[in-house]
């Protein structure tokens, strides 16, 4: 690679001596811009799935801020984010779900390893167990209309009166999708989603490592909502 | 002194010196817990500047052994930490007051993150009730410095406050360095407690595994063994690690060739035949033509920063790459690691130096490697009737100290020229900014290198002009302590790599570069109470130099040098290390 004759004696009044850059060897070969060497028979473009991402965290003061936090600094592409606690005194589950290339996913969960009240990351398999909560507020001019597309969706009305009706439907993402359409009809006023929060399915532990808390210690079951509720805005 | 001024703490010491010496401080209270938690950890030097909310803290050290140093502005008492830090390889201890004190922290701490170094910032905090209501220098310190610290932590109670002070510095010095940060509200120190705060203990499940998984170093041996062109590529993690006689150990057992990056300067002695110096932006040619060509990349306590890469595309385009790391984040973060190693340094070049059975063969490799070093070489001309050269005063230096002499630098073209023209031969001897590229840092960093350096080895800081006028304040310290320190300016009266980018790819337009006139840092510094001196011509470089290194306080010398001094080699950003220019046309 290097050889014939060339005089490095005399450097130039400003910069040094050599053989300028085009009469350098360059290798041929290359990475992708997430550093990956290429194979010139399978190049491929990096492709980007969605991945939900399970953490056990120590359920400290600024622990959110902490997470949310990485995912603006390090822009990582975050879909959805929920987070409550566990069964475990002081322990808190947060679920997310990204977008992001395989390296990207890799990333993200190295990344929220390293936080300190992180004490463990997981991802879900495609097949785990997903639900997310929402919340519409439509126009109450159709009644009857109203409650048979919330049946249709398994979903419970909290709220009616004259003039709105709120709803819940509760299910995966696709399924709120649909409701979601299917509300559009009666003019949806207001909406809150939740976001998806998941645990992996059977006996599989959604975070690895993880313990439920000892027996008898488990906090009381949530009281079940009570529906419909009063009225609110006659 | 009139006579009814009160003692200082080293007179109260003295008349106390019976009964205190070596006793540690006695636990009544928040800070005397916190002192406490620093005195078990070994603290010997905290650098800092009092205020308000910090005051509890700093009256308990008026009882400690523990050496406090006042610098002139909170942003060098955290360079003056970190450096600290980098010399003595135990973690520096930097202190602030809330509000101010603590955001003038930041910089000094987003530094440390960046070339992981360990550093502990204790902030002062307006008192618990307090919090939220946007008090008098009432800053979210924990909120401003969460993305820059491996972790930080609120007291929020006097009895564990000492506990967390020493978990906070165990922490930062376990696995990957970091800075973390303790906030303390006035009343947490204030508070009432007996409690011994132990043995500083990192917190759960931070401690990593030493050793990689061995399938996994049978696998990167076996492509080592394979390899005909391998590299070594040593980051500043294999220093923080005390790997580098494992690494200097590896490569010549298997006669390997090695570039270092350069916070790993230091690594690999500069005169050793396989030592390419370092690679990146402005590295030497020889060692961006080895990493451009190696076929197997063995990379040790690097996170592949892009000054050092180039373009991820063209970065080592046909090698293997084999990464070894303690922080698992770093594996396939910027370069895919073919072969992830996940482990401490040492432990690991022992591993895989202990598993290889067939060496590569890379006699020709060898030889290609030292041929780019005629063919590249690092020299450049001193005509007499000409402007000073830097290149010729970081030779002279370097000519007339010893090999343990530590470099601080600021950053700019100097810090290109000091890391490039000094050959360095052992690690903690350079000491510079790196990934967070702070302009400023060269001054306090060689007051912290000073206390944790041996009384033997002489402290030069090779500064710019601008960054010298950035941190300048701390020249009242350096007088202050009488510290043996040695500054260099290399004043071209330019933001000089400001102004090489703006010719080379502005069209000239000097645009906030140029300052046209500058102090005349000779004059200042006598006014500082250092010994000061000017240098114009090459025939002045060797007298002032000795005059300064014989002196035994802080000196300056302002060494006017040809304004019109490049850095080279330089890749342009996100170009290929191969393409490395050699003059401005080639850019």
């Amino acid at each position: 690679m290097s050889g014939e004759d060339h005089d490095n004696s005399t450097p130039p009044k400003h910069g040094l001596a050599g053989r300028p850059p085009e009469e350098r060897p360059h290798p041929e070969g290359r990475r992708t811009s997430q550093g990956i060497r290429i194979d010139p028979e399978a190049e491929a473009e990096p492709r980007v799935r969605q991945a939900v991402v399970s953490a056990l965290v120590e359920n400290e003061p600024g622990v959110l801020s902490r997470v949310s936090g990485l995912f603006s600094r390090r822009q990582f592409n975050i879909e959805s984010l929920t987070v409550g606690p566990t069964t475990v005194e002081g322990n808190a589950r947060i679920t997310l779900v990204v977008e992001e290339t395989e390296p990207g996913i890799e990333q993200v969960k190295k990344q929220l390893a390293k936080l300190k009240p992180v004490m463990s990351v997981g991802e879900l398999d495609d097949d785990a167990v997903r639900a997310e909560l929402v919340l519409m507020k439509v126009h109450g001019d159709e009644p009857d209309k109203v409650h048979a597309i919330t049946q249709m969706y398994d979903g419970q009305t909290l709220d009616a009166g004259p003039r709105t009706i709120t709803v819940q439907v509760t299910g995966n993402q696709s399924k709120i999708d649909d409701a979601i359409d299917a509300f559009r009809q009666f003019g949806i006023i207001e909406i809150a989603r939740t976001g998806q929060t998941a645990l992996a399915r059977g006996a599989t532990p959604t975070t690895p490592g993880e313990e439920p808390a000892p027996e008898g210690t488990i906090a009381d079951e949530p009281q079940k909502p009570q529906t419909p509720a009063q009225h609110s805005d006659d | 002194m009139s006579e009814h001024a009160p003692p200082t703490k080293e007179q109260a010491q003295e008349s106390e010196a019976s009964t205190s010496k070596s006793t540690p401080t006695q636990v009544t209270d928040g800070s005397t817990a916190i002192v406490r938690a620093l005195e078990n950890a070994g603290v010997e030097h905290a650098f800092g500047v009092q205020g308000g909310a910090i005051m509890p803290v700093y009256d308990a050290l008026w009882d400690s052994e523990i050496t406090h140093i006042t610098m002139a502005h909170e942003q060098g008492a955290s360079h003056a930490a970190d450096a600290y830090g980098v010399v003595s390889g135990t973690p520096g201890v930097c202190l602030a007051t809330s509000g101010p004190g603590a955001t003038n922290l930041v910089t000094g701490i987003a530094d440390a993150s960046m070339d992981s170094d360990a550093l502990i910032a204790l902030t002062g905090q307006v008192p618990s009730h307090m919090v939220g209501s946007d008090a008098f220098q009432e800053t979210d310190t924990t909120g401003v410095t969460a993305p820059i610290t491996k972790h930080n932590y609120f007291a929020s109670d006097s009895d564990t406050v000492g506990k967390t002070v020493g978990e906070a510095f165990a922490l930062s010095e376990t696995g990957r360095p970091g800075p973390t940060l303790v906030d303390l509200p006035k009343d947490v120190s204030f508070g009432e407690t007996d409690r011994d705060p132990g043995e500083p203990t990192p917190p759960p499940g931070s401690t990593p595994t030493p050793a990689a998984d061995s399938a996994a170093v049978d696998a990167a041996v076996a492509a080592i063994e394979r390899a005909e062109r391998p590299l070594c590529l040593f980051g500043g993690g294999v220093i923080k690690a005390e790997a580098c006689e494992e690494a200097r150990a590896f490569i010549h057992e298997y006669d390997i060739p090695a570039v270092t990056t350069m916070p790993g300067i230091g690594t690999v002695p500069e005169d050793d035949e396989l030592c390419l110096s370092w690679a990146g932006m402005h590295g030497t040619g020889y060692a961006n033509m080895a990493i451009t060509h190696t076929d197997c990349l063995i990379a040790v306590g690097t996170r592949f920063d892009d000054r050092l890469t180039g373009g991820i595309e063209t970065f080592a385009p046909e090698a293997e790459v084999i990464h070894i790391d303690i922080d698992p984040a770093e594996i396939s973060k910027n370069i895919h690691a073919d072969y992830p190693l996940i482990g401490d340094a040492a432990t690991v070049l022992e591993q895989v130096h202990d598993a290889i059975e067939t060496p590569p063969a890379t006699r020709e490799w060898v030889e290609q490697c030292s041929a780019w070093k005629d063919d590249y070489p690092m020299d450049y001309r001193t005509p007499e009737d000409e402007p000073l050269r830097p290149e010729f005063v970081v030779e002279a230096f370097d000519e007339a100290t010893d090999d343990d002499t530590i470099v601080t630098t600021g950053v700019g073209q100097h810090q290109m020229w000091a890391s490039q023209y000094w050959t360095y031969k052992e690690p903690r001897t350079w000491v510079s900014s790196h990934g967070l590229g702070t302009m400023g840092y060269g001054l306090p960093a060689a007051i912290g290198a000073r206390f944790a350096a041996d009384d033997s080895q002489d402290v030069i800081c090779f500064d710019g002009d601008g960054s010298f006028l950035m941190t300048m304040q701390e020249l009242s310290v350096a007088v202050r302590e009488n510290l043996d320190i040695t500054v260099a300016i290399l004043n071209n009266e330019y933001i000089g790599m400001v102004r090489q980018w703006q010719d080379a790819f502005f069209e000239g337009r000097h645009m906030a570069s140029e300052y046209n006139w500058m102090p005349e840092f000779d004059k200042m510094a006598e006014a500082f109470g250092a010994k000061g001196w000017r240098v114009d011509d090459y025939d002045e470089v060797a007298d002032a130099i000795e005059g300064a290194l014989e002196y035994d306080g802080p000196s300056v010398i302002d060494f006017h040098i040809d304004p019109r001094a490049n850095v080279y080699p330089m890749v342009p950003s996100g170009g290929a290390n191969g393409k490395f220019a050699l003059t401005e046309d080639q850019l």
